[in-house]
């Protein structure tokens, strides 16, 4: 069990990896965010229809 | 050593890198830089955080059909020189984990883009990811000649997406970005094929230089070059065109297909006294005839927009 304590080269690369990973979860993170502020502020019709009767949702007659 | 160490070193790990290496990099710059001129060039203006996230989103999607390519592909590459390096043939990833990162990412990347732009961006990018995985690596690198032509059709796709995510949509002008691209992967793989002689054979590969001899390959690049000029120079006729890119396209197809006819001229012997070189000089040339013309579609949409540009 000895050779535990000293770092072998493998726990080097597995933190690495670990590191990688934690950069791509976070720049994922980062993009969903910017991506939702963008969406949101960019406005656009995000009202859905939920079993009332809004006139904003509405087709004026003989438009589209 | 420990016993403990010893099985660490038979069976390495793999890097962060060797996940990045299955994405292939370098086409994924090449995915990059033709979806970004395809969203650049489109007559709607996208906001910067959706055109940077539809693009990594394609670059994504690209590189996980590359992951999908190498874990297909894992017999073959390790029977060539060129790609036994590989994470999977070198056995630093397990096929399963190349499998399953190609999955994953494409699932994700198609879902993303449509978050981020719309259905036919996202769709286009899907078909891309399917066409170059299952059509192109399962079913035709190892069973035609003919699979640079079909396969190609993969690589050509990421204009048309870069377009889509800005219009919603698919135009003459789209197509013709796609067109020039699938037309122009041919002669490119070709001219490589000619002076690279690598043991495609050996893997089962059919390849032009092997199936159907050196010299048919030389008349197949002349006639495809023969067929993209008036592709690349059509574009010019359409909105994204004008006199930029018209001079621009007429200067690289005069010198593209003067280097498929001194191909098409050339035997083997002539070929090997002076070690390929105008072969190699046509491959690299075909590298800048594919950049210069998506840089000059950037620029007369760029100059456009100061109202120099267009017809």
């Amino acid at each position: 069990m000895a050779a535990f304590h000293e770092e072998h080269e493998l726990h080097k690369r597995r933190f690495g990896r670990n590191l990688g990973l934690l950069a791509v979860l976070s720049a994922f993170v980062a993009i969903v965010f910017g991506l939702t502020i963008v969406k949101v502020s960019e406005g656009g019709k995000i009202e859905a229809f939920d079993h009332a009767v809004r006139p904003s949702l509405t087709v004026p007659e003989g438009g589209e | 050593m420990t016993d403990t160490t010893a099985v660490f070193d038979q069976n390495p790990e793999a890097s962060f890198g060797d996940y990045v290496a299955l994405l292939k990099p370098r086409v994924m710059s090449l995915v990059v830089f033709t979806a970004l001129a395809g969203l650049v060039v489109a007559p709607v203006s996208v906001h910067p955080m959706v055109a940077f996230t539809a693009i990594l989103f394609i670059a994504i999607g690209g590189g996980a059909s590359g992951a999908l390519n190498m874990w297909w592909d894992a017999d073959i590459d390790s029977v060539m020189r060129r790609t036994q390096g590989r994470p999977v043939p070198s056995g630093r990833v397990a096929p399963g984990e190349a499998l399953g990162l190609g999955l994953t990412l494409s699932g994700f990347a198609v879902v993303m883009l449509w978050l981020a732009s719309n259905w036919v961006a996202a769709g286009l990018l899907a078909f891309t990811i399917f066409f170059y995985a299952v059509i192109y690596t399962m079913w035709l690198k190892r069973s035609t000649p003919q699979n640079i032509v079909i396969g190609g059709a993969a690589g050509a796709l990421p204009p048309m997406i870069g377009w889509a995510v800005a219009t919603g949509g698919v135009s003459v002008e789209s197509v013709l970005m796609f067109a020039l691209i699938f037309m122009w992967t041919p002669p490119h793989f070709w001219a490589l094929a000619l002076f690279m002689k690598d043991d495609y054979s050996n893997a089962g590969v059919p390849m032009l230089t092997v199936t159907h001899g050196r010299r048919a390959t030389r008349v197949h690049i002349l006639v495809y070059t023969l067929l993209l000029a008036p592709l690349a120079l059509g574009i010019a006729a359409t909105s994204i065109g004008g006199p930029v890119y018209l001079a621009a396209s007429l200067l690289l197809n005069v010198a593209f297909i003067r280097g498929a006819l001194r191909i098409w001229r050339r035997d083997e012997s002539a070929a090997e006294a002076d070690g390929y070189a105008v072969e190699k000089s046509f491959f690299k040339l075909s590298l800048y005839y594919l950049f210069l013309h998506f840089v000059a579609l950037m620029a007369q949409s760029g100059l456009a927009a100061y109202g120099l540009g267009g017809w």
